[in-house]
């Protein structure tokens, strides 16, 4: 009986203190059968219901800031890349070339050059090679003559393809910088 | 660290040959596979008014024990049994268990529900002990996984995780959210809804806020989001691109990428904004930035090699020294809570591979068989990883053992589901 009354008592003392490290072991068992059972501890005190639950999470809706505005007429807006490279090639200095008149002709006017990439790897790595194509962008139109209060330079990295599908075709889409006027 | 009590006593030799291991319960979404090499034997006998119940909490708990790879269950479907209950031990001896939870739920006049359960030792015959929780009925899951918790810190000695939460993004069309779940991928809750990217989500130490990157001003900017009142403040918005939040320990600032002086670079910044301080100084990429968990160190990517590869600094900046050194693409560095493996994905011929590093003697196993392995973040005892993936043609959250014995694929709400961060113990 004193047994019994002991074990009660040492599986009450292991149960409340359930974070220590309490060997299992060492209560004392003979009897091989289960004869009884322990009270149960409650897990906390509290009586009256909660408001909420304990793992409540309060939704928050974003809406997209940042209008777009139009820029030069009949100029195109989007540098395009090779793979693994930030060269900005031949064929698009006469579109930046166009960009830079206008901006300098324009002076209160502002883009954002968008850096994008291709979607293989990894999410942050490929927004730090998003952002050197953008880099690469603004320093073309900086050797122009526009100042860099005109030009931020961002990436999206591999987040908005602009086109889907995992062949060479669509990565070669998404190598990109995208001039967007504000 | 204690002995775990079973384990010396029966070490079980698993099955040979590993096969898909799916859970017992059809109706449940989490998938196990793989076979441990040492499994605890465990009965989970429905708990009484389970099937009047909102939630299944016998099912709950034996997904979650199954999911850590740590434990083995053993059919116990039709039995009748609750807490008060005095089972005879004979017949689960002969079903090889070596441990037995019996249980039961009922809902309260005031609307909340009773759940009670007890843990027998089925070798001895012994009591292990349990608990009892009256919760209201947004908070049975949360109840069921402290229930797997006890389970499985009576029977291993360590600390379970099944009550932590993890954090990851969901692309549908093209409206991204920032979820809040349970471990288990389930009972996920929207923190935040946006019409452009979410990306690199990370919990604080004390488990309250996440800080993130979110594209909706059409630049990445790092806000730090309150997840249950939806408080949410920037703390980089600077000129340039924002990104890579990485929580000091003491949770009073933030390791963050930026590229407000060209390049990207790391810096620290305040966990409520304020002026940044520049720890790298290179003309190369420098980015994601991870502390140990002493604080003392960060982690992170760069290229300034030729090729990105993992390197670790003092906190406070100063010399890099390279940590990854096989293979040419190592990004994603991810620290145990004990220090002692880094968990980061490699480039290896064409795919993306999660790897984890012994960082003593820096020996590197492979763990998966996928191809499209990103963002890997550890379970607080450091016992599992998370990480997503390509399963199937379809974004995945899987979990890991660090042997990569055991996988499960989290449960999680429609569309891509990618970047998840496990989230700390809770208080």
């Amino acid at each position: 009986m004193f047994k019994r009354i002991f074990l009660i008592v040492a599986t009450a003392a292991v149960m409340a203190g359930c974070a220590s490290n309490v060997k299992l072991d060492d209560v004392p068992v003979e009897d091989k059968s289960a004869t009884s059972v322990s009270a149960l501890p409650p897990a906390s005190t509290n009586t009256a219901p909660p408001a909420t639950s304990q793992s409540s999470v309060a939704p928050v809706r974003a809406d997209t800031s940042g209008s777009m505005a139009p820029g030069p007429a009949n100029v195109a807006r989007i540098v395009y890349f090779d793979y693994d490279s930030y060269v900005i090639k031949p064929e698009f200095q006469s579109l930046i070339e166009a960009h830079s008149r206008f901006l300098k002709a324009n002076n209160g006017r502002k883009i954002f050059i968008e850096g994008h990439t291709d979607e293989r790897g990894g999410r942050e790595y490929n927004l730090a090679l998003g952002q050197r194509r953008a880099e690469a962008v603004r320093r073309s139109l900086g050797l122009l003559g526009v100042p860099d209060s005109q030009v931020e330079a961002v990436s999206f990295g591999k987040e908005k393809p602009a086109e889907a599908g995992m062949d060479e075709a669509a990565f070669a889409k998404n190598r990109r910088a995208e001039i967007a006027y504000r | 660290m204690t002995t775990p009590a079973m384990w010396r006593r029966r070490d079980l030799v698993g099955l040979l040959g590993a096969a898909a291991l799916p859970s017992a319960f059809g109706q449940f979404r989490v998938e196990v596979t793989g076979v441990g090499l040492t499994q605890l034997p465990i009965a989970i006998a429905p708990f009484r008014g389970d099937s009047a119940a909102p939630q299944k909490i016998a099912a709950i708990v034996q997904a979650d024990l199954e999911r850590s790879g740590q434990f083995r269950a053993i059919d116990a479907s039709g039995e009748d049994l609750n807490e008060t209950s005095l089972p005879n031990m004979t017949p689960w001896r002969q079903k090889a268990a070596d441990a037995l939870a019996t249980g039961s739920i009922t809902r309260l006049a005031d609307g909340r529900y009773d759940v009670r359960f007890r843990l027998w030792d089925v070798v001895k015959g012994q009591d292990l002990g349990g608990r009892s929780y009256a919760e209201t009925v947004g908070d049975l899951r949360l109840v069921a996984h402290r229930i797997a918790d006890i389970i499985y810190e009576k029977l291993t000695g360590e600390k379970g995780i099944f009550s932590t939460r993890i954090a990851y993004v969901t692309k549908a069309g093209t409206r991204y959210n920032l979820w809040i779940a349970d471990a288990d991928g389930e009972n996920a809750q929207s923190a935040l809804a946006s019409p452009e990217p979410i990306i690199s989500p990370a919990w604080s130490a004390n488990g309250t806020q996440v800080a993130y990157v979110s594209f909706e001003s059409r630049k990445p900017v790092v806000y730090v989001h309150d997840v249950a009142s939806g408080r949410r403040r920037l703390v980089a918005n600077f000129r340039g691109s924002n990104s890579a939040p990485a929580w000091a320990p003491d949770g009073a600032s933030l390791a963050v990428t930026l590229s407000v002086e060209g390049g990207s670079q790391l810096y620290t910044i305040g966990a409520d904004g304020g002026q940044p301080r520049r720890l790298t100084q290179s003309s190369s990429i420098d980015t994601e930035p991870v502390y140990s968990p002493d604080g003392r160190n960060i982690y992170f990517v760069s290229d300034r090699g030729g090729a990105p590869q993992v390197y670790r600094m003092p906190a406070t900046g100063g010399n890099a020294e390279r940590v990854t050194f096989t293979g040419t693409y190592n990004i994603s560095p991810t620290i145990s809570p004990d220090g002692r493996w880094l968990a980061y994905i490699s480039r290896i011929g064409g795919a993306f591979k999660l790897q984890v590093m012994e960082l003593a003697g820096g020996a590197v196993t492979s763990i998966t068989d996928t191809t499209a392995d990103e963002s890997p973040s550890f379970a607080p005892n450091g016992r599992l990883i998370v990480y997503a993936t390509r399963q199937n043609g379809r974004e995945a959250l899987m979990t890991t053992t660090l042997d990569g014995k055991i996988k499960a694929r989290l449960a999680g709400q429609g569309g891509d589901i990618r970047e998840p961060y496990w989230g700390p113990y809770q208080r």
